[in-house]
């Protein structure tokens, strides 16, 4: 009776011993490798930083015209640009401007990384089926694995910093500009690229004039996926030492800053607001031929 | 493949080995410059066969010779030299770029060419006018009506500058006047331009109208070609019998196929190539009951009076009532 009440589970000292010997590997591996490993995303340590000084640099009269002149280019609504530059006073006027500056700058290095990886593969997932069935499991447990979980390996890795920071950001924040790449390509009308073929087309003609473009309202949905969930991320990626917004909320949930914690939240949310407009009017822009048709 | 040669039935083969068999055995030969038209209902594997010519659908086996070389041989690069710059094609549902503008789509065979944007603008613009769709070179595909937006499936064809145009049911998804319209179109710019031409279609009355030769298809099998004259009036069986019952072969049947030895009768002076119906009407108009059969050199060849044009015009089961009563 006792096999049916107890599970046969693996015997208390054997667990230990398990989880002894993987941790163990790893540290043997991060002791061995993450020097180098942490070398190669030297470039992008430079970059991130570069960008967040010229952006702390920037006079805040010249930051809040430059938002506004591209929100105005990517929406062409005047709501939108007077939104934006209310938002930003406002930031600004609560003292939190250097924070935001920082958040904004990680934001917008991730979205950059997110995009310039996540287009290659997901073409390369849109052109072979079996490219598919691999990267869609991946991308399931990337997106519902706890961040918590692969937070220990990359700070075990790399240590404390913006790096480790970024790189979990990008990790939870790609796989919809994946999947919304690989599905917009697919959806396009098979009958469209046989005229490509018919007409002489050859496969990097097929993709950069027929497949992308007809893709990019797709593509675009995945953007603004990937700023939202990147926004989502600034807090707990402010445990591991990435500078920003997320900070005094953590400092104001451990203290019970009311105040603070709401103030920098409401931060938060601002930016993903006009971050979300922005992109989506953009997005909708590119479907324009679209709405005239029957 | 060598059981179908054996003799193999189409139901057959899918039954046994799930292979549906869709062309078999077909000998084409195509007229340089002229119109061929390949006529069959759905299913008859016509659409398949225009796709084998430029391989958009690989042939099982077979070949397609083109000036001297098969199409099949072809690597990768040289098909794509032939379908860039021998080859253009029109298609059933359009097929256009939906994210460009008329100017744009009809471009974009020259952009594939690697023409400089100045020249492709410039004869893309000429070929736009062509087909009457000046002033709408900045306009998107969806705001055009379905015949606009083939005349842009056409104007893209033609301006590849390929002498060989296939066009893949390009009337069929029209409606009736608009088809009418875009038939006289391609006429039109066909006597001009002298392409060769393979057109599909499931409409016999659009295949007699426009083809200087028609194949009928039937189950992947050609079933009678010739010239629409030979296909109204020797239907090989009773199948194509029963299709050209109820065409009007007053728009098929030209006066020297019904004329008969010059007996010196007066009459207007009319070509051999004249249409019967526009004779009939012609001759009625004219004060005499006869008209003279004329050949291109202005000899006279024969004659035909209104008796023999009306009786080429009644359907067969109609003469043979005739006869009954």
């Amino acid at each position: 009776m006792e096999f049916l009440t107890e599970f046969p589970a693996l015997g208390r000292r054997d667990l230990r011993d398990l989880r002894l010997a993987i941790d163990q590997s790893f540290k043997n591996f991060s002791r061995e490798y993450g020097e180098q490993i942490e070398a190669t995303f030297d470039p992008l340590l430079q970059f991130l930083i570069s960008f967040e000084r010229l952006l702390q640099s920037t006079p805040w009269p010249v930051f809040i015209a430059v938002v506004c002149g591209l929100a105005w280019l990517a929406s062409r609504s005047i709501r939108i640009v007077i939104g934006t530059a209310i938002s930003f006073y406002l930031i600004g006027l609560f003292g939190m401007w250097e924070d935001t500056m920082s958040t904004v700058s990680m934001i917008a290095v991730s979205t950059l990384l997110c995009i310039s990886v996540g287009l290659p593969i997901g073409v390369l997932m849109s052109r072979s089926d079996r490219a598919q069935s691999i990267v869609t499991p991946i991308l399931d447990v990337m997106q519902t694995i706890p961040s918590f979980v692969y937070l220990i390996p990359v700070v075990m890795l790399l240590g404390i910093g913006k790096v480790p920071g970024l790189i979990a950001v990008v990790i939870y924040a790609i796989p919809p500009m994946i999947r919304l790449t690989n599905l917009g390509i697919r959806l396009v009308d098979s009958e469209v690229l046989e005229a490509a073929d018919a007409f002489g087309a050859n496969p990097w003609q097929r993709l950069t004039q027929v497949q992308i473009p007809l893709a990019l309202p797709n593509i675009f949905a995945g953007v603004n996926q990937t700023i939202m969930m990147s926004l989502a991320m600034v807090v707990i990626a402010s445990m591991i030492g990435v500078t920003g917004l997320g900070q005094p909320v953590l400092k104001a949930v451990s203290n019970q800053y009311l105040a603070m914690g709401l103030f920098n939240g409401m931060a938060i949310v601002a930016l993903a607001i006009i971050f979300d407009r922005i992109s989506q009017s953009y997005g909708q822009r590119l479907q324009k031929f679209r709405q005239n048709g029957q | 493949m060598e059981k179908v040669r054996d003799g193999m039935t189409k139901e057959r083969l899918n039954d046994e080995y799930n292979h549906v068999l869709g062309l078999n055995n077909i000998n084409l030969e195509i007229p340089e410059q002229g119109i061929q038209v390949v006529m069959g209902l759905s299913g008859s594997g016509k659409s398949t066969l225009i796709r084998h010519i430029n391989r958009l659908i690989e042939p099982t086996s077979g070949e397609v010779w083109i000036d001297g070389v098969n199409v099949l041989s072809m690597s990768e690069s040289e098909l794509r030299d032939f379908r860039r710059q021998r080859a253009s094609m029109v298609f059933q549902k359009f097929a256009l770029l939906p994210h460009r503008t008329v100017l744009e789509n009809t471009q974009y065979g020259l952009e594939i060419q690697g023409m400089s944007d100045k020249e492709a603008r410039q004869r893309a613009c000429h070929w736009i006018e062509r087909v009457g769709l000046a002033g709408y070179e900045e306009n998107y595909p969806g705001q055009l009506s379905g015949g606009m937006q083939q005349r842009v499936g056409l104007a893209r064809a033609l301006a590849t500058d390929a002498d060989i145009l296939l066009m893949d049911e390009a009337f069929s998804a029209l409606d009736p006047l608009i088809r009418t319209d875009m038939q006289n179109i391609l006429l039109d710019l066909q006597s001009e331009l002298k392409k060769t031409i393979v057109f599909i279609t499931h409409d016999l009355e659009e295949a007699l109208r426009i083809g200087d030769r028609i194949a009928i298809l039937r189950d992947g099998r050609v079933i009678q070609q010739g010239t629409p004259q030979q296909i109204v009036l020797k239907p090989k069986d009773d199948y194509i019998a029963d299709f050209t019952r109820d065409i009007n072969r007053g728009r098929v049947i030209r006066l020297k196929t019904i004329m008969k030895p010059d007996n010196g009768q007066p009459g207007p002076e009319l070509s051999g190539d004249m249409l019967v119906e526009d004779a009939a009407q012609l001759v009625t108009e004219s004060p005499s009951s006869h008209a003279r059969v004329m050949d291109g050199d202005s000899q006279c060849v024969g004659v035909v009076n209104i008796t023999d044009l009306i009786r080429a015009m009644a359907r067969p089961d109609i003469e043979s009532r005739i006869e009954d009563l």
